[in-house]
This record gives C-alpha cells, sequence and structure tokens, in this order.
C-alpha cells in the first residue's frame, strides 16, 4: 500500500506561480488528474516524480521525502509525456536497458513487455513506432521493476481509440492489484472513464478533490448557456420560460437566435425536444455556448 | 561508480551516424594533411611537431573533445530521455562518472590515435615527436571531456560555449595573451608532452608541476560539480 502525499506544495518560476499551495493524498487505485493545459498538472507530476524541487511544501512517499533521494525510484515508475526515449534503440534494448538500471534482468524485461503487448514489435528501432506503441514501450519501461506507484503525464495523448482502451484497461488492472496510479489528462471523458477518484487542478490551484459522480454533478449542475435557433424562436422562449428548468432567455436579434440560461441540466435536455415537439417548432441549432473546459473549470473553483 | 547499462546508452548515442561521422572527418583530414606534408618536404622534425601542435593538440583534440564531452549528456537533457536514468536508484555522480568514461575513451579514441598515426607518417616517431603529442592529446582528452560534459549538463548551448572556448580562448587569446596561455588545458597537455621528448620540439608556457595540479584538479572539480548539476537538475513540464 502505497501513499503519496503533497503537503502545502507550490512552484514558482520566477514571477509565475505555477503550483499554488495544493495539498493533497494519492492512495492505492486510479486517480486522475484533471485541469485544462497549462493549469500545472506537469509541474506537480515533475514535483511527484523528484524531478523538480517544490518551491514550498513537500512530496513524500510514505513518508520518505521524494526531492534527491534516488531510492525512492525502487517504487516509483514513471511514463513521462515527452516523446524522446533513445529511438536509436529497439523496443526490446530499451527496455532490457530500463530493466538494468534497476538491477533487473532479461527476464524483468520481457514480463513488462509481454504486459504490455509488444513483443511482436519489440524488435523494431523506437524511431519506427507509432505513438501508441511508444506510449506502451514507455509503460513496460515504467513497469519493469513492478513499481507500487505509477506516475503518468497525459499518457493518452494522441493515442487511437484502441490503443486508448488498451492502456486503459492496463491501468484499470493496474489500479485493481492495488498499485497507486495517477494519470493526469485534460480530457474529462478519459478520467471519467478510467478513473474513480479525481484532483481538480485550475490555474496551479486544488479547484476540487474526490468521488468523480460528485464532482461531475458539480460540473453538469452548474447553469448552462444555450444558443438556439428554431423555425419561430419566440414561441420556443415562450414555451421554455414557462419550465424551471430555464432561468432566462434573451432574443438576440442580431444572431436570430435564443440565448438561454439553464439551470437543471438534465431537465432542460429532456424538455427542449418536448416542448418543440409540442408546439411544432423545429430546431435548427442547438450549441452550448459556455462548455470549453475553461468554463467548467472556472465554475467549479467558484463552486 | 561506473554502470555498464549507462555506459552502453551513451556510446549508442555518441557513436550514432551522424555524430560518428563528424568525429571521423577530423582525424581523417589530419591523416590526409600530414601525408600531404610528408609527401612534400619529406621527414621534418619541426614541421611535423608544427602539424600536431598546431593542427592536432590544438584544434582536433578539443574540437573531438567538444563533441564527446557534450555529447555525451547535452541531448540526453535537452530531449529529455535522460529522465529515464535520473528515475532510477542510480546515484547521479554515478552517472557522471560513467559519462565521463565514455566521453574520455571516445576522445582519446579520436583524437589520441589518429595523432599518433599522423606522427609516425610525419617522422616516424623521430624524437619522440608522435609519442609526445599523442601523450598529450591522452592526458588534454580527460581534461576536456570532463570541462565539456560539465558544459553540458549547465547550458543547453554547450557546444556553442565548447567551440568558443577551444578556439577562441585557447587558439585565440592563446596565441595573444600570456596569461590566457596558463590557463590552457592545451598548455598543460604540451608541458606532459615536453617531459616525454625532453628536447625543445615540445614546450608549454606551464611548468609541469603546475599543469599536473591544475590537470587534475579541473578534471576532478568539473566532475564533482557535472555530478552536483545532475543531482539538482530539473525537468520542468511542457506547460
Amino acid at each position: 500500500m502505497t501513499t503519496l502525499n503533497i503537503d502545502h506544495v507550490s512552484r514558482w518560476f520566477g514571477n509565475v506561480v505555477a503550483v499554488n499551495d495544493i495539498t493533497m493524498t494519492i492512495g492505492p487505485g486510479v486517480t486522475g488528474l484533471l485541469g485544462p493545459n497549462g493549469a500545472g498538472k506537469s509541474t506537480l507530476i515533475n514535483m511527484m516524480g523528484g524531478f523538480l524541487a517544490p518551491s514550498t511544501g513537500t512530496v513524500t512517499l510514505d513518508g520518505e521525502q521524494v526531492w534527491r533521494n534516488e531510492r525512492i525510484y525502487r517504487h516509483i515508475g514513471i511514463v513521462p509525456e515527452r516523446e524522446a526515449m533513445y529511438d536509436f534503440l529497439t523496443g526490446r534494448e530499451f527496455v532490457v536497458a530500463n530493466a538494468e538500471l534497476h538491477g533487473l534482468g532479461d527476464k524483468a524485461a520481457q514480463r513488462a513487455l509481454a504486459t504490455v503487448e509488444m513483443e511482436y514489435a519489440q524488435d523494431r528501432k523506437i524511431s519506427t513506432y507509432s505513438k501508441g506503441m511508444r506510449q506502451r514501450v514507455k509503460m513496460a519501461s515504467a513497469l519493469v521493476h513492478d513499481p507500487s506507484l505509477l506516475l503518468l503525464d497525459e499518457p493518452f495523448n494522441g493515442m487511437d481509440p484502441r490503443q486508448r482502451m488498451q492502456l486503459m484497461d492496463l491501468l484499470r488492472r493496474m489500479g485493481d492489484e492495488g498499485r497507486t496510479v495517477l494519470f493526469s489528462s485534460h480530457i474529462l471523458e478519459e478520467v471519467e472513464q478510467l478513473a474513480a477518484h479525481i484532483e481538480v487542478i485550475v490555474a496551479g490551484r486544488h479547484a476540487a478533490s474526490g468521488d468523480f459522480r460528485r464532482i461531475r454533478r458539480l460540473m453538469t449542475d452548474r447553469p448552462h448557456r444555450y444558443l438556439i435557433r428554431s423555425s419561430d424562436d419566440r414561441a420556443l422562449a415562450a414555451a421554455l420560460i414557462a419550465d424551471p428548468s430555464t432561468s432566462g432567455i434573451e432574443v438576440d436579434l442580431a444572431e436570430g437566435a435564443l440565448r438561454i440560461q439553464a439551470v437543471d441540466f438534465g431537465r432542460f435536455t429532456a424538455v427542449l425536444p418536448r416542448v418543440a415537439r409540442e408546439h411544432g417548432i423545429r430546431l435548427l441549432t442547438v450549441s452550448p455556448s459556455d462548455e470549453s473546459l475553461e468554463s467548467v473549470f472556472s465554475y467549479l473553483v467558484a463552486a | 561508480m561506473y554502470d555498464p547499462t549507462v555506459a552502453r546508452l551513451t556510446y549508442r548515442g555518441l557513436l550514432g551516424r551522424r555524430r560518428a561521422l563528424i568525429l571521423c572527418a577530423l582525424p581523417v583530414l589530419l591523416i590526409v594533411i600530414s601525408a600531404a606534408v610528408r609527401g612534400f618536404t619529406g621527414a621534418d622534425d619541426q614541421v611535423a611537431s608544427d602539424v600536431l601542435g598546431g593542427f592536432a593538440l590544438a584544434t582536433m583534440v578539443p574540437i573531438i573533445g567538444v563533441i564527446a564531452g557534450t555529447g555525451a549528456i547535452g541531448p540526453e537533457i535537452d530531449d529529455g530521455s535522460v529522465v529515464y536514468l535520473l528515475a532510477k536508484p542510480l546515484k547521479r555522480p554515478t552517472i557522471i562518472f560513467t559519462k565521463l568514461i565514455v566521453a574520455i575513451a571516445v576522445t582519446m579514441a579520436f583524437s589520441a590515435v589518429p595523432t599518433f598515426i599522423a606522427g609516425l607518417i610525419l617522422n616516424g616517431n623521430g624524437q619522440q615527436i608522435a609519442v609526445a603529442y599523442t601523450v598529450a592529446a591522452l592526458v588534454a582528452s580527460i581534461a576536456y571531456a570532463a570541462l565539456f560534459l560539465l558544459l553540458g549538463t549547465v547550458t543547453r548551448h554547450a557546444v556553442v560555449f565548447g567551440l568558443v572556448y577551444a578556439l577562441v580562448w585557447e587558439a585565440l587569446f592563446g596565441s595573444l595573451v600570456s596569461g590566457a596561455r596558463t590557463l590552457s588545458v592545451q598548455q598543460w597537455a604540451l608541458a606532459v608532452g615536453h617531459k616525454v621528448t625532453g628536447g625543445d620540439l615540445v614546450t608549454s608556457d606551464v611548468g609541469l608541476p603546475t599543469a599536473t595540479v591544475l590537470l587534475i584538479g579541473v578534471t576532478v572539480l568539473a566532475t564533482w560539480y557535472a555530478g552536483q548539476r545532475l543531482r539538482s537538475l530539473t525537468l520542468a513540464g511542457e506547460e
């Protein structure tokens, strides 16, 4: 049972605060570190992995300092976001080298390659690998010493859906085995599919923590704004405002559309098509106007 | 202190096709020049000393040192692949020491060996000139490798700074300002070379005791500091 403790950690680069007073505990199972691009996820993961000193605060693994402590890597497996990985080696040579650096041999390397199902391409040069294959070989190199903590920085970036599913299955299995698995992502759906527990980082701050469903509800229960065009905007507006799921409607004459604020997301999505059908109105455009991740995250911070 | 896996990865990286071609270019040029000089002027001790001192030791050895020393670690730090070495229960000084050994071996192989061959071609090792410059190149290889390895951990522009040091400081200032000659790996190496020949064909502005102390001091200090640099090397995020 491995627990990673982040205690009042901040990190700044000159005048820029990348991570701002974050405290969290990462325990066994799969945890998703969620946040928009530039939120400070990579900086935080680098501090968790001992590649960056916190400006203040401490990062400990089962009570042991992570920064400047090489011994800690007996327990940590790291899958970095960056692509570079000794491209002149074959996949097998790369994983064997990683095993040797842990004082292990070919056997451990072969087992790790089998775990990520890369034996079929193990004798090809890494430079010829696709993004997904690289990611799997990186995984193998991180798993070679059977670590109890696995840190993955944006592991699904650039992977096709099939590769994504495979990696998700693998990480799920690792979590079920009792390992502590932490991965970062800026894509809500990825985190939703994989992690029961999530930590949300926005603009360097710890915005939310806990069960995914609770945070998802927070996200979905926020007021949603929609831009809607229909065959009869005013009739549709009149019908919708009568329903409690809608808190405000503006007729945007310039756009020739309705701007609607819905306070009950679930109910509104059911009411809208029903009302339109009952009144014989055709819906031409229904588009969420504030669905960017940033707006979702900003709402979380305010919540 | 020495890790064979780190060494293997470093050798493979250093002797990749493109870098190996660059490493071979100068030694081949030295041997071609030596053969041409021998063909035109015959075996002349002074000419042999001029070619080996002016081109081999003053230009080729430091440039090979820059390529091998910075190339042993710089590219891995630049592209981030060094993370695969750092994320291991491996002491950082062990990584540096191993890379230093590799950089020294490569610098020696690509500079001292061709220097000896060129010396044999130029005057058949008359007055021990080939041996003297080979010993000087071997000694210089150690100090250059350590200095430029350190440079590789300090700056992303290690090759540029290395070349500026090798060509501007050692070659240009060294020939204009006498004080600069005292702080020159080339002069320290020449002092050792002078000891080998004993004659006036290989001379140095620095005495052997001073040169020995400076060579050892610079090598040890640079290696130690490179280890410290790697211990506190931070891999900033891509954000």
